[in-house]
């Protein structure tokens, strides 16, 4: 499993990411109560908007950690939100996106790295 | 991600100044309580329980809420002497001109919602103004105005008082307010005489050696109350409130989506300068006796609008589909024609869907309309219900 600095996780199997907020993230939104995810078929660029997720509180987005194109968009999440307090690096994915080119995640940080990178914040 | 469009945060945060704390700052902290900027003050917008528990268990049990930020201040006569009644009308004939409400015929021990307003009848606040049972503080008034709006509305109540009355600012302390279906016991425990205030009515009352204003009021449509404690007695008094296990720290994450519910509206999103007491559904606010002499402000809008002149009026919206319809929301016709807009929206934690209230024409008003609001260019469909959403529970008089 591969992080962000967005706080996405992403996890490759051949050439289909999944994709999800990690349980920090899903920490400080808080519960959430709606996710707004993008249909299959949806072409995404590393940095695009891919999801909206809703809290109590506020609506944040989700950016789409690679490039690639959606296959398949969690059908769970539609009627329990909360998965993804519950299972954010699990249940709770949000994406499985196609991608071209593996060696996008070369620039994203493994678990150790993205561990120190919340103690620096 | 975590590019969040955040509330509650707006209200004038006010850029390159420090922000303001509470008396109880250190609580929050201490109860690791997530803090935010709000109307230039640190604030708790959640503990450790989160948004949607804080507002079940509010609606279940009794939730206390840190409200210091606020600005409770006291008006007084600058004269002594005289027959209390008198000293009332005084008193209420300063600040009177400026407020929407009848303040002269307020009955002793009474407290009541009222409206700041300006020249054309729009708000500029909501406050509430009491006047104490006690004869011998007659020429007094309790004031309570919002924490975004509390500089502007003090200056201009001192103004208005001239040298014939003080203002004082009672902002230093704490502001508790205590709300839901236990709050009665848990504050009775400690003011035996709070068990006798009904709704809207508030009394001094004894903590060891110190006095606590007990106003039985709040912002959630749940019965309880809202406690004015001198500095000396605010931190003890947060303290004897959370040890009572019916009680659990409430942040403003939840206070918004209670007081939501509750169809209240909220200054500086759902109340602006722009927006008439008709129009924001507060006409009960607006004393028909001095409408009727024509001494309120903005007296000809807001009669024309009573008479059916109002352009928009505020409603609230059971959103039927997709994703919370928040503040800044567009709300359309069918056909798309532009009807207005949302000015508070969420999900509701009691309800199990989002909710929302905003403006539109008074002909689209009416519950049962089947209106669209837009979300990020998508129309979902919405209906418009009657206010509150979740009833109050006020402990009105028999």
């Amino acid at each position: 499993m591969k992080f962000s600095k967005d706080h996405e996780w992403v996890n490759l199997d051949g050439d289909i990411a999944t994709v999800g907020i990690t349980a920090y993230a899903a920490d400080q939104l808080g519960d959430v109560v709606f996710v707004e995810l993008p249909v299959a078929g949806k072409s995404v660029k590393a940095g695009d908007g891919l999801a909206v997720v809703e809290s109590v509180k506020a609506a944040s987005d989700v950016y789409a950690p690679v490039t690639g194109e959606v296959t398949a968009a969690n059908p769970a999440l539609g009627d329990n939100p909360e998965t993804v307090n519950d299972q954010p690096e699990g249940a709770g994915w949000f994406v499985k996106l196609k991608i071209a080119d593996p060696t996008q995640l070369d620039g994203l940080m493994d678990r150790a790295a993205y561990e120190d990178y919340l103690k620096s914040l | 991600m975590l590019s969040a469009e955040s509330r509650p945060g707006a209200l004038t945060p006010v850029p390159d100044q420090p922000l303001k704390t509470t008396i109880l700052d250190p609580a929050h902290r201490a109860l690791k309580a997530r803090m935010v900027a709000f109307a230039g003050y640190d604030m708790p917008v959640q503990y450790e329980m989160g948004v949607l528990k804080e507002h079940l268990w509010t609606r279940e049990h009794a939730g206390a809420f840190d409200v210091s930020h606020m600005g409770p201040c006291f008006l007084d006569l600058a004269t002594s002497g005289g027959d209390p009644e008198e000293r009332h009308q005084a008193v209420a004939s300063l600040i009177e001109p400026l407020v929407s409400g009848d303040i002269a015929g307020l009955k002793p021990g009474k407290l009541r919602y009222t409206l700041l307003l300006n020249e054309d009848g729009g708000i500029l606040d909501d406050l509430m103004i009491g006047r104490p049972s006690d004869p011998k503080f007659q020429g007094r008034l309790y004031i309570v105005v919002n924490a975004g709006t509390k500089e502007a509305d003090l200056e201009l109540i001192a103004q208005a008082a001239g040298r014939a009355a003080r203002l004082s600012r009672a902002d230093d302390g704490g502001l508790i307010a205590v709300q839901g279906p236990d709050a009665a016991d848990v504050v009775g425990k400690l003011f035996p005489q709070s068990r006798s205030l009904s709704f809207m009515t508030f009394e001094r009352m004894p903590m060891e050696k110190r006095t606590v204003r007990v106003s039985r009021s709040g912002y959630t449509g749940e019965d309880g109350f809202e406690l004015l404690a001198p500095t000396t007695a605010a931190d003890d008094l947060w303290q004897r409130l959370l040890q009572d296990d019916r009680v659990r720290p409430i942040g403003l994450g939840a206070r918004d989506s209670l007081r939501l519910e509750a169809g209240l509206p909220l200054y500086g999103h759902d109340l602006d300068p722009t927006v008439s007491p008709v129009e924001a559904g507060l006409a009960f606010a607006v004393s028909k006796k001095r409408l009727k002499a024509g001494a309120v402000r903005g007296a000809e809008r807001i009669r024309a609008e009573l008479d059916g002149g109002a352009t928009r009026v505020r409603v609230g919206l059971k959103v039927l589909e997709g994703a919370p319809a928040r503040e800044g929301a567009q709300i359309v016709e069918a056909g798309w024609a532009h009807l207005g807009q949302v000015t508070s929206g969420g999900f509701s934690p009691s309800l199990g869907y989002p909710i929302a209230m905003g403006f539109v024409p008074p002909a689209w008003s009416a519950p049962g309309t089947q209106l669209t609001v837009e979300v990020r260019g998508r129309g979902q469909a919405a209906e418009v219900v009657a206010l509150p959403f979740v009833p109050h529970r006020y402990r009105r008089p028999a």
